[in-house]
Formats: C-alpha cells, structure tokens, sequence
C-alpha cells in the first residue's frame, strides 16, 4: 500500500523538483528566502503564496471530478464572491473595522456555498450533465458579479483587515499560505480518516454499483459541488485583497483551467474515481513553479502556450493506447508499426492487446519501473483475460 | 436527393405521429421566444424591428454564426470544443501581422484557414485515436491558441490592407427605408447588409446541405447518437470524430477572418468566452448537447437569440452588461432543463 501510493506521486514530484532545479539554474538565489521586518521573503514564498487560490480550487475541483464530475464555474464563483465583498467594505463607513470584514466575507462565502449548491442540485438531483449545468453558472455568473459592481473596478485598499487574508502576513508566514494549507489539511483529514473519501471514490468508479451497494450518491455529489464552491469563494476572497482591485471580468479568469490541470497533473484521472489530494497538491506547485520558470527563462507571454504543452502531454501518457505504444517500444527499442497502422478496433480487443507482450515476460514490473500503473492496469486485464 | 436520405434526427416510423411534433417542440420553443423577444423589444423601443436593425442583428454578431456552426457539428456527433473563441482569435492575428508584414490577402486568407484547420487535425487526432476527453484536449487547444497569440503579439494589430478595409467597409444596399428619428423628421435610408453576413450565411447553407443531405452528415448524426453501435455499423467513427473538430477549427478560422474584416484589426484578447456564446446559440437552438439531434438552422435561431439580447443592451445603454450575461445562462438553462423533460419523454 505504501509502494502504491509512492508510485502514483513520484512523477509529479520528479516533475516538480526537475523544475525548481531548473529554476535555480537560471537564478542561483532561486531558494534564498530572507527574513524582511520579521515576514518571509523569496521566491519560494512567492510561488506559494501564488499557488494558494489554485490550490483552494482544486481541492473542490478534485473531489467533483472524482465523482465524475467537473465544476466549470469555480472562477465565476470567485469573482462573485471577491467582488461582493470588496463593494461591501468600499461602500462601509468603516471599511477597516474587524466586525464589517467578517460581515462582509461572511456574506460572499454564504453566497458562494449557494452557488455550489445551485450546480449541486442541478447535477445531483435534475441529472444534467456536469460540464452543461456549471456552464451556466460560469456563464451567468460573472454576469451577476459585474451586476454587484455595477461594471466598475473596486480598490477596497481601505482596510488592512481585509488585506491580510490574501497579501497579510501571520506568525512571518504569508497568511494565505496558513489558510490554503489548513483547509488542505482539513479535507484531507475528512476525507481520508473518514469513510467520505471511499465514498466519493465508489460514486465515482461505479455510480450504479455503489447504490446498489447502499451508498447515496445524491448527497455525496451535491456536497463535492457545495464544497467547491465554497473553496472557489474563499480564492476569490484571497485574489481581490491581494491585489486590492476587483474587477468582476479578471478576477479568477481561467482559474478553472489552472485548477483542473493542477488536478489532472496529480494523477487523479478526469473519468472519476481515485483521488489523490497531495497529488494536486503538487500539481499546484508545478503549475506555478513553471510559470515562474517561463517568465525568468522566456518570457511571460509564452506562459499559457507551455501550459498547453503540458496538459497535452500528461493526457497523453494517461492515454491507455499511448501507453501500450511506449511500452511497446521500451519493450522492443524501436517502433513497432503495426501499432501506428492498425485500424482503431474495438475496445474489446484493444484490451486483449495490452497485455501479450506483458504476459510473457514477468518480470516487467521491475524493468518498467517509470510506467507508473502500468503494473496494476495489466494485471486486471490478464485477470480477466 | 433521394427519399431515402431524408433529414435525420426523426423518431421511428411508429412514433411519427408524436415524434413529427416532438422532434421541433426545440425549435419552436425557440423561434417562439425569438419573436417574444423581438416583440418586447419593439414595445420598449420604437426602432427595434426596424429593417436596418433586424439586419444589424446578424451584421453585428456575424462572427458568432461560423463559431456557431462549427459547434453544430462537434456537439452532434456528442463532442464539445472550448477552443472556438481562441482559435478565432488566433485567426485575426496571423491574419493582422502576414499583413503587417506585406503579405497579399489572397495568400493571408488561405494560411489563416489552414492554420486553424491543422489545430483542429491535431485536436481531432488526440479526441479519436488517443481517447482523450474532448473537453480537455480542446481546453488545452485554447490554451495553445491563445498563447500563441500572445506570442505572436501582445497588442491589437491594425489593418491596412485594401482588401480587408473594403470588406469593412463595404455595405450591400437592399432596399430603401423611410425612418423617423428623435426630432421627428422623416429621412430616407437604404437597408443595407454586409459581404460578411453573405459569407456566413453561404457557410451556414453548405453546414446545412452536408448534415442532413450528406453521408457525412448522417455519420455525424450516427456517431452522436450512439458511438458503439455505429462503429459496429461499419461507419468510419474516428475519421467522423477528426473531420468535426477540423470542421469546428476552420469554421472558427472564418469567424477569425470576419472579425478582422468587421473590426480591422487581429486581437490577441478577442473571443474571450466567445466558445461559450457559442455553446449557448447551439443550445438555445434546441441541439442535444449529449449528441444525436438537433439542425444547425436552430443554431442559427440561437445566434439570432443572442444578438437580440445583445440589442437591448445597445438600445438601453442603462442596462449593465452583466445582465445580458444573466439573461444568456437563464436561457441556456430553461432550454437544458427543457432538453431534459424532452430526452425523458422520448425513453418512455
């Protein structure tokens, strides 16, 4: 079980660690981090501070997609939040005052969670499909954030209080840092100590199975959209006190892009099931540790196009036929053609085709060692073969 | 054609009865609402239906219809492509900066095409013969295009291409109007149209002719329906499954041209959310989104249903833009939940 888990995060760590030597190749003070008027600065620090709202939505976004689901509206759900609460403090008379910044991110998490039940009780209990019924919402929603600002940017710069939660600092940690983290820590604690993660697994892998096997699936599914909208709103919380500007258009734009590629880098797989949280986690990490790597080392406009090179190739080597030819030729050392020509047959014995190169060598598990989960996938199918 | 190739999406002959009605309650819904909307529009507005305004209704979104169309396709064979609004995008500045760099028109307009048509080829081929889902491989082609659009250029690029700046200019007289205005006096007014919206209608005629007259078309319809099955048929489902999203790509390289044309620039930023505009057209239009069924003319209805909205937004300058985008996601969803009763119905 250990062996297992260590498989299945070892490449995003490869990944991971592969980019911040990078990173310290083209800046040798990459990993200074300096004590500045008693809080933490560096480029470490930065990346994870950056790194916060993507982790708060990909935590939602990773237990909607093992239900098999997917939320499309998390950045909408940012800028309705970020953009409620900073109109609120701008529009108080007392803007700095403790008891009016809890007022107001009370308010936008309380309109956050009914956002992510409204896409909850349009999956879960209309039965429309994820990606159409949180197109809405990623639709309409922005609409309603720029309803709540009238079309104007706000600077809600009059209220350290509401500072802290994205820019401030707590105990010389940036305190976004503190919060994304505890929240990690909170669902990971929920979901692993707890049977709710083996629940939301067994919707995920077999909707019909688990409810045969007594499993409500309904509140299950609509807690996961609940809960991702909640974690959208505390991101756009962070996003606009940091940088004490909301406008309703870029706030969390393409975040969800960002979140869903943080959650497929981290090995959880986009058709449900099996999530990993410390996986997405990483993925995160990767996400902006590249980015930072690009602005230092290109140029910040290449960003989004790496981006694309990235998501392309890890869907690629989570593509089954894209493994079998890999395999294939770390098997062989050169490239079979019969794989590149063959007509696309049906799944069936696409299936059957896998595993007879495996099956007459034992000993792949050792040699393959980088093919992930490779080991498991052949030995089902040999199984059932 | 041949009775035998009828239009598709039709119930079994022994439902025809209920089926004839169901299969355009969509479509009806939504012409109904077009006129509601057209006739409310009109009561708050005296010029609303004004012959230069219904015709400024296409003038004015005529690069949502290609978008639209592409999208047709893709979603009927039960795919979707969030890579629309990028590629068109990406079309108006590979566009913009050939002809900053002195190239002609005539080599501009075919490059553009096949530039978006290879995107398409390769997202088409990672769908297909690499099973990756379609709404994350075109998610990562809107990355693409988008980023290199950026790194292209990070500003607009104007155009002053003779070619390009006739086509913006360029209006096609129809027929003359008497028109008041605020004060009163009567003027009279030529109605026009422009070369654009006859190039996109001319796409949306082909789009027709090749769904519901084509073997093609039939495949697509086929492969949305039930993708097992037609590959049990013997139908070329993979090669169906790449030609739409090459489809979906050029049509959204065309869009990239009329925008270019319409606004004499290539935009880096342009298009943002636009792949949603054309979600919600094709939707509205009364296309399944799980695939199987729909008509590409309903996409057009969707289009026109949006560029209605956009026009209360234009008459009413009050009105914050962020209600247009309300009402889209409320339309989107009435018609989504109607989908439901409707594909609920159908089982029984």
């Amino acid at each position: 079980m250990k062996k297992l888990t260590s498989h299945r995060l070892l490449w995003p760590a490869v990944v991971l660690i592969a980019l911040l030597l990078a990173n310290l190749l083209w800046n040798h003070s990459f990993f200074d981090i300096t004590l500045r008027d008693g809080n933490l600065y560096g480029a470490p620090v930065d990346i994870l501070r950056r790194a916060a709202p993507i982790v708060l939505v990909a935590l939602g976004m990773t237990l909607v997609i093992a239900t098999r689901g997917i939320d499309l509206s998390v950045g909408a759900v940012a800028a309705i939040s970020g953009s409620w609460a900073s109109m609120y403090i701008i529009s108080s008379a007392d803007g700095a005052s403790v008891s009016v910044v809890l007022t107001a991110v009370g308010v936008a998490l309380l309109m956050a969670l009914i956002a992510g039940a409204w896409n909850g009780f349009l999956v879960s209990v209309l039965g429309i499909q994820p990606i159409v019924a949180t197109l809405v919402l990623m639709v309409a929603g922005r609409g309603l954030a720029q309803v709540i600002t009238d079309e104007k940017i706000l600077y809600p710069d009059n209220s350290p209080a509401y500072k802290l939660i994205g820019g401030g600092y707590l105990l010389a940690v940036p305190f976004s840092i503190l919060l994304a983290g505890g929240i990690f820590a909170l669902t990971a604690v929920l979901t692993r100590k707890t049977a709710l993660g083996t629940l939301i697994e067994s919707v995920g892998v077999n909707p019909e199975a688990s409810r045969l096997a007594g499993v409500r699936a309904r509140p299950i599914i609509f807690l996961a959209y609940v809960f991702s909208g909640l974690c959208a709103g505390i991101a756009g919380l962070m996003l606009t006190s940091n940088s004490t500007s909301a406008d309703p258009n870029s706030i969390g734009l393409f975040i969800e892009l960002d979140a869903i590629l943080a959650v497929v880098i981290g090995g959880t797989s986009l058709a449900g099931g099996r999530f990993s949280l410390a996986g997405t986690l990483i993925g995160a990490f990767i996400i902006e540790t590249m980015d930072a790597f690009v602005v230092i080392a290109i140029s910040a406009r290449s960003t989004d196009v790496f981006k694309a090179c990235v998501v392309i190739i890890v869907c690629l080597l989570q593509s089954s036929r894209v493994r079998a030819w890999l395999l294939n030729v770390l098997r062989w050392g050169r490239t079979p053609t019969r794989t590149h020509h063959e007509p696309p047959p049906p799944t069936a014995s696409k299936d059957l085709q896998i595993p007879s190169p495996i099956a007459t060598d034992p000993a792949t598990d050792t040699t393959n060692g980088s093919e992930t989960t490779n080991g498991s996938d052949t030995k089902t199918v040999k199984a059932t073969s | 054609m041949s009775t035998s190739l009828a239009p598709v999406t039709g119930a079994p002959r022994s439902r025809q009865r209920f089926g004839r009605f169901e299969q355009y309650t969509q479509i009806g819904v939504t012409a109904l609402l077009l006129v509601i909307m057209l006739i409310v529009g009109r009561l708050l507005y005296p010029n609303f239906t004004s012959g230069q305004a219904i015709f400024d209704l296409l003038g004015k979104n005529v690069f949502l219809i290609p978008l639209a169309i592409g999208m047709t396709f893709v979603i009927l064979s039960g795919g979707i492509d969030l890579s629309v609004g990028a590629v068109m995008a990406l079309g108006s500045v590979i566009a913009a900066s050939l002809l900053q760099a002195g190239w002609s028109a005539v080599l501009v307009i075919p490059i553009v095409l096949l530039a978006a048509s290879t995107l398409g080829l390769v997202v088409g081929i990672m769908i297909s013969r690499f099973e990756i889902q379609p709404f994350i491989a075109t998610l990562a082609a809107m990355f693409l295009a988008r980023g290199l659009c950026l790194v292209i250029t990070d500003r607009s690029i104007a155009i002053d291409n003779s070619f390009f700046q006739s086509m913006n200019l360029a209006h096609i007289n129809l027929w003359e109007q008497e028109t008041v205005n605020l004060r009163g006096k009567v003027r009279i007014t030529d109605v026009y149209t422009t070369p654009s919206v006859l190039i996109a209608m001319a796409l949306l005629l082909v789009a027709f002719i090749v769904l519901h007259y084509s073997r093609f078309g039939r495949t697509v319809y086929a492969v949305g329906g039930n993708e097992p099955s037609s590959r049990l048929m013997g139908l070329r489902v993979d090669r169906t499954k790449v030609s739409v999203y090459v489809i979906s790509a050029f049509c959204a390289g065309i869009a990239g041209l009329l925008f270019a044309f319409y606004t004499a620039s290539g935009d880096p930023v342009a298009g943002i959310g636009y792949e949603l505009n054309a979600i919600a057209a094709v939707v509205i239009g009364g296309t399944l989104l799980s695939g199987g069924s729909g008509y590409v003319l309903g996409s057009m209805l969707g289009v026109l249903v949006l560029a209605t909205i956009y026009a209360y937004k234009e008459f009413d300058g009050d009105l914050n833009t962020g209600w247009t985008r309300v009402m889209i996601g409320v339309l989107v969803l009435f018609f989504i939940v109607l989908q439901r009763f409707i594909v609920t119905r159908r089982r029984r």
